[in-house]
Order: structure tokens, then C-alpha cells, then sequence
């Protein structure tokens, strides 16, 4: 079955989860990847040609060896150096990790890049591409043969709430809790959905809006009943601001 | 359970930031060893992390302190319960003259299959060309192997002028990064289960074969041994030896008889196959090096005999190195 994220289970009983990198973000680093590779080559080759001046014999043997060193040394020296990442990599905050969670070895990263020339068959890394499309970890040929795997570490923007919650009476705040109650009660999935809502509800329709935040406001009143003083004559839309006002404004 | 949120964190942050350090420690030297204090410290520092991670998970007020946590359980986590070796410092002679022939070693029964392929496709490539000279340009479709072998022997031993002159060095550059790709090629063939490591070794063999068979029967055996012998008893087992490799991962792969999981027995492996690999990258460095400066020039220039003696002692060299080199002299002891 596909996963989307590499939970790992400590022997304390801890549970982790690390999101994985799919086929099409991981071909765009790879993109950058080769830019960049070329973009060395392009100045490796220009400071060769001056030394072609001296002995054209050598800087071509030259050339050929770098060409090769940095086509296939690229990956593995900035993998090891960045512990798991590459230039494109670090654009696309991914990172090679070892699937089981330990510590990444060189090997790892040797055997994961030296199996590119499976990968990469017959163009455009078409074998690797779909390899990583049907496995469950989104591993290509190489991450299977070296027990690596690509996580994701998005960036986590902080939402504006200020500008959100505005500063209004927030009628939940008078039971605290009830409230604490709620934040422990609500999965992150599910406030995060919440919060989403309100940021996005000038893209809705108004009647597909007033729907949602019914529903919305429903599944959270589920969660934890506040007395009537609290919700009788609020909207379920300011009900849903005051919600994440409690979540995620703690100590406000 | 209904904690203090800022509280929370404000109390766990400093042991968070410490642990953090630690590890930053550990990742970025290399070298380290914790003394039994610090080891007693770290452990608890990452217990302490762990039963914070598994307190926030339920909270969804703090997405980024939960990613932090993880972040820092997952660096952790694989310090403590790691238990292959830590690479402290690389010893290149070390590993020449001991990792690298007793992963050779480890794995003899790969190397055996992976030249019982090759003599196969000789035997197949010989047998071709001698029942059927016309399938030369099927079998060996390379220019320079078209020619009738004693034409060639005639025009190479006529020649006054050096036909390399001004190109030896780029040739030699060409020819090991050539054979090293095809070498990492084959190995990494071991990924469809050996069957494209197999069709490598077995193409390599009747091209090996069917040249050979072509010299022999046109009475150029001489020619053949010397201009073969001095980079070829190297290039030749260094395509062997990435054929093992192949054939370990596909062995791993298969893991017939095994009753481990794939990713224990890829694990096993990977350190065998990037030892190999390497190994095989020195050997082609060689092969190149002799291939463009000693093999190219035949006789009056030098004599056959000498080219093939050359061949010979490196070959009892390399024959003699992967089979005592790291050998352990008082395996009781």
C-alpha cells in the first residue's frame, strides 16, 4: 500500500513520522542536480581550455576525467558532505534518509547513486521514475538497494492569525477548561482543517461556505460541549474563529 | 491529559537545545566518543525528547515544535540504536590491502559464477567464429576488429610512425572511464536479479572469445597474447569482479535459502559492494594506464615475449593479492 509518510516506531514506544518525497518533486531536484553538474562542467571545461594553450593532450584527458568524477562524484560528495542532501535537494527541503531511521552511511550513499545507471534507463530516469511511482516508499531502484529513503521538510508557515481573529470577543476564553479540553481533544489534522477554512474563505462560494463552516462547526462542537452562554446567538463561522483562537492561541 | 502548553515547552526547550548540540556534535565529528557520563546523558536526553514528542503529538496548537521533536528524535534515534560500525578515519592502505581482498574473498562463489558466464559466452563467441568467420561483424562490431588479424599484425609491426603520439594520456583517460561505467554498470545490473549482470558478463565473453578465436586461427597468437595480456589479465577480472558485485545484490535480491528480510540482507551487502566497486575503479585505472602506454606498441618497438611476461607477473600479482592479502595469519589466536 502507498504510504505518504515513513513512520518509525522506537523501541520506547515513541512514534515519528517523516513525510516522503514523491516521483515529481524529486524530479525537479534532480533537474537542478543536473544544472548544476553542467553548469561545473561548463567551468571546468573553460579552465581547461586554458590549459589546453599548454598541452592539448592533457587537458583532454583532463576534461574526460572531470567529466566523469563530477557527473558521477556529484551526488554522492554533496550526500555525504550535506548528510542526505544535494543542492536541488536543499531547494526542495528534501533529504536522503535511511529507511529504517539510522544513521546514513556512506555505502548507502555510494551503492543510491552508483545505481542511477539502472535508474536513468533508457532516458530521463524513466526505470527510477516508475520504480518510485509503484513502491510504497516512492524508493527507486537505488534507495531499495541501499535502504534509503527521501523525506520532505516542508516549511510550516505560521498562519496570520492577527489578522484573522482580529481581536474580538472570544466567548470560549470564559471556560479555560473546557477549552484546554478542546485543544487535547482535536486531532492537529483536524484543527489544521479548521484553520484552513478560515484562511481560504474568500475563495468559497457563500453557499457552499455557509455548508462547510456547518459542518465544520458540528464536528467540532462534537469534540468537547460548551455551555449555551458560550455558543447560543455566535455564528458558525465566528464559532470556528473562536475555535482556533483557543488552539492556537494558547496563552493569549 | 491537559498540560500547560507554554509551560510545557518553555520547560523542555533548554534540554531540546542540549540535546541538539549533542548531536550536532556527534554528526559533525566524526571522531567522537561520549564518555560513559555523556553516553548516560544523551540517552536520557533522548528519552526525555521521545516522551515529549509522544506528549505534543496530541496537541495541534504546535505543528513546528512537533516537527522539531521529530526532527529531533529521528537524528537521535539513529545515533543510539545504530549498531553497524561508526567510519572513524579512512586508511587508504588499510583498506587496499585488507578490506578489499577479504570482500573479495567473502564473496568467492559470485566471482566463480560470474567467470563461469564469461568462459561460457568465450566458448560460445570462439565456437561461433570458428563454425562461422561471417558472423564477425555481428559478433564484434568494432572497426578496428573487422580487419583481417594478419593484415593487422603486418601494418602495426610495419609502422614507423607512433600512431598514439600526442593522444596517449586522453586515450588512457577514455579508457578508464569507459570501462569503469560499464563496470558500474554491471553491477548495478544485479537490481533485475542478475539477469542483466548475466547478459553483460556473457556479451563481454564472445566478444573475449570470438576475438581470440579469430587471432588463433589466423596463427596470430603471439600478437594476440602481447597486445591482450598487459592491461587485460587487470580489465578482465575487473569486469569479473563487478559481475560479482552484480551478482551479490541480485543474490541479496533473491535471498534464496535466507530467512531474513530483503532490507536486512541489502544491508549486509551494501558495505561488500561499494568496497568492490571501488576496488574495480583502481584496477581499471591500471588497465587503462597500461592499455594506452604498453599495449598499443608491438614489436620491433617491444618485444612480444616481453609484453607477455609483463602480463604474466601481473597476473600472478593480482592472483596472489585477492587470494592471501588480509588473510589472517593465526585465525585461532
Amino acid at each position: 500500500m502507498k504510504t505518504t509518510a515513513l513512520n518509525i516506531r522506537t523501541p520506547e514506544g515513541v512514534v515519528f513520522s517523516q513525510p516522503l518525497a514523491g516521483p515529481v518533486i524529486r524530479g525537479f531536484a534532480c533537474f537542478i542536480d543536473q544544472l548544476c553538474v553542467q553548469t561545473v562542467l561548463t567551468v571546468l571545461g573553460t579552465a581547461i581550455m586554458l590549459l589546453q594553450l599548454i598541452s592539448l593532450n592533457i587537458g583532454i584527458a583532463l576534461y574526460i576525467l572531470g567529466y566523469f568524477i563530477v557527473s558521477i562524484g556529484y551526488g554522492i560528495l554533496f550526500e555525504w558532505g550535506w548528510r542526505g542532501q544535494t543542492i536541488g535537494k536543499r531547494l526542495f527541503r528534501l533529504r536522503v534518509v535511511d529507511v529504517a531511521g539510522m544513521r546514513l552511511q556512506f555505502n548507502q550513499i555510494v551503492v543510491r547513486n552508483l545505481l542511477r545507471f539502472v535508474d536513468a534507463l533508457p532516458v530521463f530516469y524513466f526505470v527510477g521514475g516508475v520504480t518510485c511511482w509503484l513502491n510504497s516508499k516512492c524508493q527507486r531502484l537505488g534507495d531499495l538497494a541501499a535502504n534509503t529513503v527521501v523525506i520532505r521538510h516542508p516549511r510550516l508557515a505560521e498562519p496570520d492569525l492577527d489578522q484573522l481573529l482580529a481581536g474580538k470577543f472570544n466567548s470560549l476564553r470564559e471556560h479555560p477548561h473546557l477549552a484546554a479540553r478542546l485543544r487535547q481533544n482535536i486531532a492537529p489534522t483536524e484543527a489544521a482543517v479548521v484553520l484552513q477554512s478560515l484562511l481560504r474563505r474568500d475563495e468559497f462560494d457563500p453557499a457552499a461556505r455557509v455548508e462547510l463552516f456547518e459542518v465544520l462547526a458540528a464536528h467540532v462542537r462534537a469534540k468537547v460541549e460548551f455551555p449555551a452562554e458560550a455558543t447560543d446567538g455566535v455564528a458558525d463561522e465566528q464559532y470556528l474563529r473562536n475555535v482556533v483562537d483557543v488552539i492556537y492561541r494558547a496563552k493569549s | 491529559m491537559i498540560i500547560d502548553l507554554q509551560k510545557f515547552i518553555a520547560h523542555g526547550r533548554p534540554h531540546w537545545a542540549e540535546l541538539e548540540r549533542l548531536l550536532n556534535r556527534l554528526e559533525s565529528e566524526p571522531n567522537e566518543r561520549l564518555s560513559l557520563a555523556q553516553a548516560r546523558r544523551f540517552h536520557h536526553l533522548y528519552e526525555r525528547a521521545g516522551a515529549d514528542l509522544a506528549r505534543i503529538t496530541t496537541f495541534s496548537s504546535e505543528p513546528e515544535t512537533r516537527r522539531f521533536l521529530e526532527n529531533l528524535v529521528a537524528r537521535a534515534y539513529g545515533e543510539i540504536h545504530e549498531t553497524r560500525e561508526k567510519r572513524r578515519r579512512v586508511f587508504p592502505l588499510q583498506w587496499f590491502f585488507q578490506t578489499w581482498p577479504q570482500a573479495f574473498r567473502r564473496h568467492i562463489h559470485a566471482f566463480y559464477l560470474s567467470l563461469a558466464v564469461t568462459l561460457a559466452g568465450c566458448a560460445f563467441g570462439g565456437f561461433a567464429i570458428a563454425f562461422d568467420p561471417g558472423s564477425k561483424p555481428v559478433l564484434m562490431p568494432f572497426p578496428q576488429l573487422m580487419q583481417d588479424p594478419a593484415k593487422r599484425v603486418a601494418e602495426e609491426e610495419k609502422a614507423t610512425s607512433d600512431r598514439l603520439d600526442g593522444h596517449k594520456t586522453s586515450f588512457s583517460a577514455q579508457l578508464m572511464t569507459h570501462n569503469t561505467k560499464v563496470s558500474i554498470f554491471t553491477m548495478a545490473l544485479g537490481m533485475t536479479w542478475g539477469v542483466g549482470t548475466c547478459i553483460m558478463l556473457f556479451y563481454n565473453g564472445v566478444i573475449l572469445g570470438a576475438v581470440s578465436v579469430d587471432y588463433i586461427r589466423a596463427g596470430e597468437t603471439k600478437f594476440l597474447l602481447g597486445w591482450l595480456m598487459p592491461h587485460g589479465v587487470v580489465e578482465i577480472p575487473a569486469v569479473l569482479i563487478a559481475g560479482q558485485a552484480g551478482l551479490i545484490l541480485a543474490f541479496a535480491l533473491i535471498g534464496r535459502g535466507r530467512r531474513v528480510s530483503l532490507r536486512t540482507r541489502l544491508r549486509e551487502i551494501s558495505s561488500d559492494l561499494t568496497t568492490l566497486i571501488f576496488g574495480v575503479g583502481l584496477m581499471l585505472i591500471w588497465a587503462g594506464f597500461i592499455e594506452a602506454f604498453l599495449s598499443q606498441y608491438d614489436e620491433p618497438v617491444i618485444p612480444y615475449s616481453g609484453k607477455i611476461a609483463f602480463g604474466c607477473v601481473e597476473l600472478i600479482l593480482l592472483c596472489v593479492f585477492l587470494a592471501k592479502s588480509g588473510r589472517n595469519k593465526n585465525p585461532g589466536a
